[in-house]
């Protein structure tokens, strides 16, 4: 068994915690050996809390698992040297390894649910690792887990002792997470991703945690993320990585300020935030080109799309058996039934772009797809162009002609494209259906829909896997577009993208908007893209709106405390 | 948890009577006459108006099923034709034979394909991973019967290990005092270890046969599921907190892993029974299996009704059998139900 | 066209795959450099294919190339063993064991290839539609395929031969049914998963009526998984029709099948005269394998992720 490494006494100079010289890492894949980490250089100081930047495939997820040896079979350390208090990570052995993990340097990962051991009590779970390191002996172990459940302040933890994490949110398994990489007081954290995935308020409770936790103990702290505001809020120096090399290290307060290198700067431009306008995400030179955006603003005569007091119910999973519900029939009793939308109403003018915000589980998602006709409401009326399209049944909707006016642009451009359709012909779909262009014009129009998203010519004979996420998201575009809308809706359409890919697209959509007149109806969690793209906002909880308004005023003075809560979630980084 | 058990036994019941449905139809939407069948080869006009009559085929169908229904309440379930007795009685003696055979046949692949699969996923493109692939592809390929034949063929005929294929004992020992019919158990209780031996002699053969056939999907099954769950998101955790191997595979691996295991179980119990009557008439074993085939040869349909039930309403419980099982391993069921 | 549209750039990060804007590669190429990348990395796969080709052979032209009758018998030559004359051995009635083996292929073949079809045509669709309109259509297609499930398969093939009568037919539509609920699984899982995918929704917004979306986009996108699905069941159509003739169900003496051919040499095992069922099993065996190969090949060139 390894001695636990006792810090050396404090000369102002210090060893650092953990010191990564050089370190390259490797994978065997089909396409022969690949380098997803080179020649990476990290120095973290005890107490230190550090910030690893980069999108996705910058190998930064790759150096952190490098460091606790914990790279699937594929995957190599080739060169380089990690030191962690003066041991030789590359040297010592796998027992020893063991020793170490979770005992001096633990890890907590992203989707909180998938990391915990769905048939095993949580408090058993954090009994294993307590009782692994001898942390405590197995008398002593189940209070020192339920200790710890107070700890990462878990209500009523030794009721949650026994839970499973199905019966957990999120948040409360993220939670879960951390008290097993803290059980045993480890020297480092490397915290990958852990607030993706998790809303806004959510990620602040667990980030906060993860600070106060880590200060009280002393401890070193690694956070892998995609999203520079974040570390740059909550970690003492940032590192920025691409393809693999570290490009940039500086101090956080320094890096939004004055970032180095080209990659960090269009990074940090790309970042939505505060008191920029949208073109100011872009690069400079691209920012320059596509020139001032258009000063079209909302219509005062009627409303384009009007939405009172609408309902959408759910059986509630559960209350009634099958069996029972096999027998009986009638309408669903009271209490058996879930609101997820609980009577709304709002309006959106046309050309007017109106964001709609709020929680997973808001509600927002239920509201688009009736919006949409591809769900049928409760009760309440969904009126469009002053036509209550809300009382034609879903599924005759798909073919009539009203189908032409809305469109959509869906969350995930990779699962909204048939993978078996080139991108010619995704975008050809509604065309063929819905319009009586002839076969012979039908490729121009194509031609000409790509050339407005921008999308290369030469890539319409492609088929999806062979394109990149920001090719995808500009076909799924074309395809909305394709048929002239009067009303799109736009499901988190860059909750996928890396933030560059973002930039570019939030660009081309409100471009589209003011060039062809159309309403949007933007849905997102993220309240800073909100702020750049749409003029009025709606912010929803429950299946309720809690406020609306226009966008800078829901900003700037929010009236409803849910609101407020929401705002304030948002990291700050500081500048 | 209670609840669930109860409220699954309830599933069973639609099931049930899905299955005497089939049943009682497999005998009446022939193509031809049902007395005809039920009459045999050998029958003139007036015994197969008498047959009709005495079946109640003469009455509508929804007064045939309730009468057939009412039947099988009774336990009867008619009688063999070619032997006269009530069929329900001769697959009471005859079912200890074949469930003694087919559970041991699982017990034995079970021990065997758990591990093995556990192991080759463990150590992943290992030469046991290789055998575990190759025993695995070439097991499902075999022909049951044709496995027979090649032990007895191997064993009996060329090395002379095992008794001549002739049943569940040889021609000296004589069977043991029926307690559950299962002659290993009845010959240890009642203490004649001469016909425990000759039972097990005479088992070895017919249940490698079986083991080696339902082998290959178990341990495909494992191994499948064993890789899946090394390579999930929890066991990295349990490996970045520094747990044990025998820990991380055991506690963490294994239990998740049995879950599509033990349904694959289902799946592996249908095919047991359809492969038990094959091994049953390899080896002349007086089991249901092959009443059913010698009934099936001679045109008499009661025993092969009788049969397909029996079998079936086997299998329904079986399947229950491992639902609570699983209901067990995975909390999820248990609690949400 | 000079609106500042054009002006955003196009989007330069790499596709996932490593097809570049330089040189654009069609779809079958990748198809086939993947068909290529999966026979290189596993061998086997090409090894079922060959095998395959060589069973398709038989079956087409088996019967022309026999060197002796598979239906003479010759009673002086009866029960020899493997020879330059008879290269597989003769049985109890001195007829040639090869030429019979080779004849059966046909047979075997046939009866393997109508009842996937047969079920491929009703299980398949049925569970794409239970799986796509989910409802009443999916509670009967789901009661009905369950209500087969409740019986040991084989058993309920057995009961089906002895109801319908014993002919080759009705092993065919035995088979059939027994294999059904395993399409409407895969079938209906496939398009469950598949309603509520962002592609489907999108067609819906684009104007396709449900008939449309079904057979136009979630078909095309099930074929590939339905194609594994048949070449494993094409193994075990043949066992099944193999262990209904062997226990005497179907296919009459004297005609050439493996099944039955190993039920005549079963008597002669314990005398030794192994080879009368060691050859049409060893075929059966082979035949068998060659599809499950295939299958788990097909597998891996449809679907690299759920590789095992």
């Amino acid at each position: 068994m390894l001695k636990a490494p006792t810090p050396e006494v404090d000369t102002g100079e210090a060893l650092p915690l953990l010191d990564v010289r050089d370190l390259t890492v490797e994978f065997q894949t089909r396409r022969g050996t690949v380098q997803a980490v080179k020649h990476v250089n990290i120095s973290l100081a005890k107490g230190e809390t550090l910030g690893i930047v980069g999108e996705s495939g910058s190998g930064k997820s790759v150096t952190s698992y490098a460091v606790m040896r914990i790279l699937d079979r594929a995957g190599r350390i080739a060169d380089g040297s990690v030191r962690f208090s003066n041991l030789d990570l590359r040297q010592i052995d796998e027992s020893e390894m063991r020793d170490l993990r979770g005992r001096e340097m633990s890890m907590i990962f992203q989707s909180p649910r998938l990391a915990l051991n769905p048939i095993r009590k949580i408090g058993h779970q954090i009994e294993d690792v307590l009782l692994q390191h001898a942390q405590a002996d197995a008398a002593a172990a189940a209070d020192k887990a339920v200790e710890m459940l107070e700890q990462v302040r878990i209500a009523r933890p030794r009721e949650r002792y026994h839970a499973y994490p199905f019966e957990l949110s999120g948040g409360m398994c993220q939670r879960v997470v951390i008290a097993l990489a803290l059980a045993c007081r480890p020297q480092l954290l490397i915290a990958d991703e852990p607030t993706t995935g998790l809303d806004v308020t959510t990620q602040k409770a667990v980030m906060d945690l993860v600070v106060e936790l880590t200060r009280e103990r002393g401890m070193s702290t690694i956070l892998i993320t995609h999203d520079l505001g974040l570390a740059a809020a909550y970690c003492d120096k940032v590192i920025v990585m691409e393809k693999g090399n570290v490009v940039e290290t500086a101090k956080a307060e320094t890096i939004f300020r004055n970032p180095m290198h080209p990659y960090t700067r269009k990074l940090m431009r790309a970042t939505p935030r505060p008191g920029i306008t949208l073109r100011e995400l872009l690069p400079d030179e691209d920012a320059l080109r596509a020139g001032a955006i258009g000063a079209a603003t909302a219509k005062a005569d009627a409303p384009l799309l009007k939405v009172e007091k609408l309902v959408k119910e759910y059986p509630r999973q559960g209350a009634a058996s099958s069996l029972s519900r096999l027998f009986k029939s009638g309408p669903t009793p009271e209490g058996e039934v879930f609101r997820a939308v609980d009577g709304i109403s709002f309006e959106i003018a046309r050309g007017e772009s109106v964001g709609l915000v709020g929680e997973s589980g808001c509600g927002k998602s239920t509201t688009s797809m009736m919006l949409m006709r591809l769900i049928d409401k409760t009760s309440g009326t969904i009126s469009f162009d002053g036509e209550d399209i809300g009382a034609i049944p879903a599924k005759d909707f798909a073919t009539l002609p009203q189908r032409r006016r809305i469109q959509m642009v869906f969350q995930d451009p990779t699962d909204s494209l048939n993978p078996r359709f080139t991108a010619a012909r995704a975008i050809a779909d509604p065309l063929l259906r819905l319009s009586d262009i002839s076969r012979h014009s039908l490729r121009g129009r194509v031609e000409e829909l790509a050339t407005q998203v921008g999308l290369p010519l030469d890539l319409l004979d492609r088929f999806p896997h062979q394109l990149s996420g920001g090719q995808k998201a500009r076909v799924g575009i074309a395809r909305a577009i394709a048929l002239k809308p009067d009303l799109v809706v736009l499901d988190e359409p860059t909750a996928a993208l890396d933030v560059s890919v973002q930039a570019v697209v939030l660009n081309l959509l409100q471009d589209l908007k003011d060039k062809l007149g159309m309403s949007y109806l933007f849905v997102s969690h993220d309240l800073n893209v909100v702020r750049l793209l749409c003029d009025r906002v709606i912010v929803m909880k429950s299946g309720q709106i809690v406020e609306q308004g226009l966008t800078a005023r829901v900003m700037d003075a929010p009236q409803a405390e849910y609101t407020r809560d929401l705002l304030a979630a948002i990291p700050h980084p500081p500048i | 948890m209670l609840a669930t058990l109860g409220k699954r036994l309830l599933t069973v019941i639609p099931t049930l009577i899905g299955v005497i449905i089939v049943t009682f139809l497999l005998t009446r939407v022939l193509p031809g006459d049902p007395a005809v069948y039920f009459a045999g080869p050998a029958a003139t006009p007036d015994s197969i108006a008498e047959i009709r009559k005495g079946l109640g085929l003469d009455k509508p169908l929804p007064e045939q099923f309730v009468r057939y229904v009412g039947d099988l309440a009774h336990g009867n379930f008619g009688n063999s034709l070619s032997t006269g007795r009530p069929v329900a009685t001769e697959i009471a003696s005859r079912l200890p034979a074949s469930a003694e055979l087919t559970l041991l046949g699982l017990f034995v692949s079970l021990v065997i394909a758990v591990p093995l699969g556990i192991l080759a996923a463990v150590k992943q493109g290992s030469w046991i991973d290789h055998t575990c692939r190759v025993v695995a592809t070439a097991g499902v390929s075999l022909p049951v019967f044709f496995t027979g034949l090649l032990l007895v063929y191997a064993f009996y005929y060329q090395l002379g290990w095992a008794p001549a294929p002739l049943g569940r004992l040889d021609a000296f020992a004589s069977a043991p005092p029926q307690i559950n019919g299962f002659y290993l158990i009845d010959s240890l209780v009642t203490g004649n270890f001469e016909v425990f031996r000759s039972a097990l002699s005479q088992l070895i053969l017919p249940v490698a046969t079986l083991a080696i056939f339902s082998l290959a999907p178990i341990a495909r099954m494992t191994r499948a599921s064993m890789l899946a769950v090394l390579a999930s998101e929890f066991v990295r955790t349990a490996r970045a907190s520094g747990l044990d191997t025998r820990t991380v595979i055991i506690t963490y691996a294994f239990r998740n892993a049995m879950l599509p295991v033990v349904t694959t179980l289902g799946m592996v119990f249908s095919f047991l029974l359809g492969a038990n009557v094959l091994v049953e008439k390899v080896f002349a074993w007086p089991g249901i299996g092959s009443y059913a085939v010698e009934a099936l040869l001679q045109s008499d349909f009661a025993p092969v009704q009788g049969f397909v039930l029996t079998m079936a309403v086997l299998y329904v419980v079986l399947n229950l059998v491992i639902d609570i099982l699983y209901g067990v391993i995975d909390p999820r069921v248990r609690l949400e139900g | 066209m000079t609106d500042t549209l054009n002006a955003i750039p196009p989007v330069t990060e790499k596709p996932a795959l490593s097809a570049t804007p330089a040189q654009p590669k069609p779809e079958h190429n990748s198809m086939l450099r993947h068909a290529r990348y999966v026979m290189s990395e596993n061998p086997v796969t090409g090894l079922a294919f060959f095998l395959f080709a060589l069973i398709a052979v038989c079956a087409l032209i088996g019967p022309y190339i026999v060197p002796h009758d598979p239906l003479a018998s010759d009673t002086a030559s009866a029960l020899q063993a493997p020879s330059w004359k008879h290269w597989f051995g003769t049985d109890q009635l001195g007829r040639d064991i090869l030429s019979r083996v080779v004849v059966a292929t046909r047979l075997d073949f046939i009866i393997a290839i109508t009842s996937v079809a047969l079920v491929f045509a009703m299980g398949g669709l049925a569970g794409i539609a239970a799986g796509y309109f989910g409802g009443w259509t999916d509670r009967i297609v789901s009661r009905l395929s369950d209500t087969i499930m409740a019986f040991p398969l084989f058993v309920l093939a057995m009961g089906i031969v002895a109801a319908l009568g014993n002919t080759v037919t009705n092993i065919v539509i035995a088979t059939a049914i027994i294999n059904f609920p395993l399409y409407v699984r895969v079938a209906r899982a496939e398009a469950n998963v598949r309603r509520e995918a962002g592609f489907v929704q999108a067609a819906r917004l684009s104007g396709n009526g449900d008939a449309r979306i079904l057979l136009g986009h979630i078909l095309p996108n099930i074929m590939p998984i339905m194609m594994v699905q048949i070449s494993l069941t094409m193994g075990y159509a043949i066992l099944n029709a193999a262990g209904l003739s062997f226990i005497g169900l179907g296919v009459k003496p004297p005609t050439p099948e493996w099944g039955i051919m190993v039920a005549e040499g079963a008597a002669n095992i314990i005398s030794g005269e192994w080879w009368i069922a060691l050859f049409p099993g060893a075929a059966l065996m082979l035949a068998v394998f060659t599809f499950n190969l295939l299958g788990d090949g097909l597998r891996d060139l449809v679907d690299p992720q759920r590789r095992t």
